[in-house]
């Protein structure tokens, strides 16, 4: 377990996990290209992201693809959060959302309509972004 | 083509013929997989079911690949739920990899179609009947919550 934590204890990881997760199964060039890091980065990021059973690494053909592997989060899921209430701590966070976006709504009462819907679209932009780190 | 992809990977301490035999023969499937069992002639195109209890078939197909104690390969549909077999043939993949005292097993299980909901199903149950597995080869002991059928017979 504590090769888990301390890989995803890197933004860098994080941000390659999450990339994974918006497409599942990315070549190393490819994750190189939603990426400002060097090759030799991501490829030293991903061993240890394997080493820690967060990816998978499945050959198709030639290339090799990696997987978010849902093993180890699964596990701390069950270890750490099924246990401690996650009815009332998911509550919590549904309160907080939305609270946000209401007040979001609020502040924004002078606006025109469109100028508000992008400022929402991005807004979740924001937020995806930001969803795994 | 464009598909939808689960992937697992999972260290199991056992050999990959017990591992093999707890992933078909039903006095071991029925401990980790809600109680379900597995029916095939276990040859390359005969067909396969798994059934749940009240013979209800939940999911069918055929053996496209076998090679024991390493490679299984099937074709996978499901059965009772309209939305999802409709979606049609999926593929699933088991891969057993002897790495020192441990089995390294990959579970792929993928269709030709994007945004499936059967895919999007079949990823929130294999996490739990897989952890189970595990733990029935570990332990001796499968868990709990994935012993019974699900009443409201979801997977």
């Amino acid at each position: 377990m504590d090769v888990v934590f301390k890989a995803l204890a890197d933004s860098s990881r994080r941000k390659l996990l999450d990339e994974l997760h918006k497409e599942n199964g990315q070549t190393l060039s490819e994750l190189c290209e939603q990426l400002e890091m060097t090759r030799q980065a991501v490829t030293k990021h991903l061993v240890l992201l394997e080493k820690a059973s967060l990816i998978a690494v499945v050959w198709r053909g030639r290339e090799k693809l990696h997987y978010l592997n849902p093993m180890p989060l699964h596990e701390i899921y069950e270890r750490w959060i099924g246990k401690y209430e996650r009815h009332r701590l998911q509550a919590l966070s549904d309160l907080k959302r939305g609270l946000e976006s209401s007040a979001g709504r609020i502040r924004r009462g002078g606006q025109t309509k469109t100028k508000q819907k992008t400022r929402r679209k991005e807004k979740w932009r924001t937020r995806d972004r930001r969803s795994l780190t | 083509m464009k598909k939808d992809q689960f992937v697992y990977v999972t260290y199991i301490r056992t050999t990959p013929e017990k591992l093999w035999k707890a992933l078909i023969e039903p006095e071991f499937t029925r401990q980790f997989w809600a109680n379900t069992a597995q029916e095939s002639e276990w040859k390359p195109g005969a067909s396969w079911r798994i059934k749940a209890p009240g013979d209800l078939v939940t999911d069918s197909g055929e053996v496209l690949e076998i090679e024991p104690p390493r490679r299984l390969v099937l074709k996978w549909r499901n059965e009772f739920r309209p939305e999802l077999k409709e979606e049609g043939y999926s593929r699933l993949t088991y891969q057993l990899e002897k790495e020192g005292k441990s089995v390294k097993l990959t579970v792929i299980h993928e269709i030709d179609k994007e945004g499936s909901k059967f895919i999007q199903a079949v990823s929130t149950g294999w996490p739990h009947i897989l952890a189970s597995l595990k733990s029935l080869l570990e332990t001796g002991e499968s868990l709990e919550e994935t012993r019974e059928w699900p009443r409201e017979a979801c997977k």
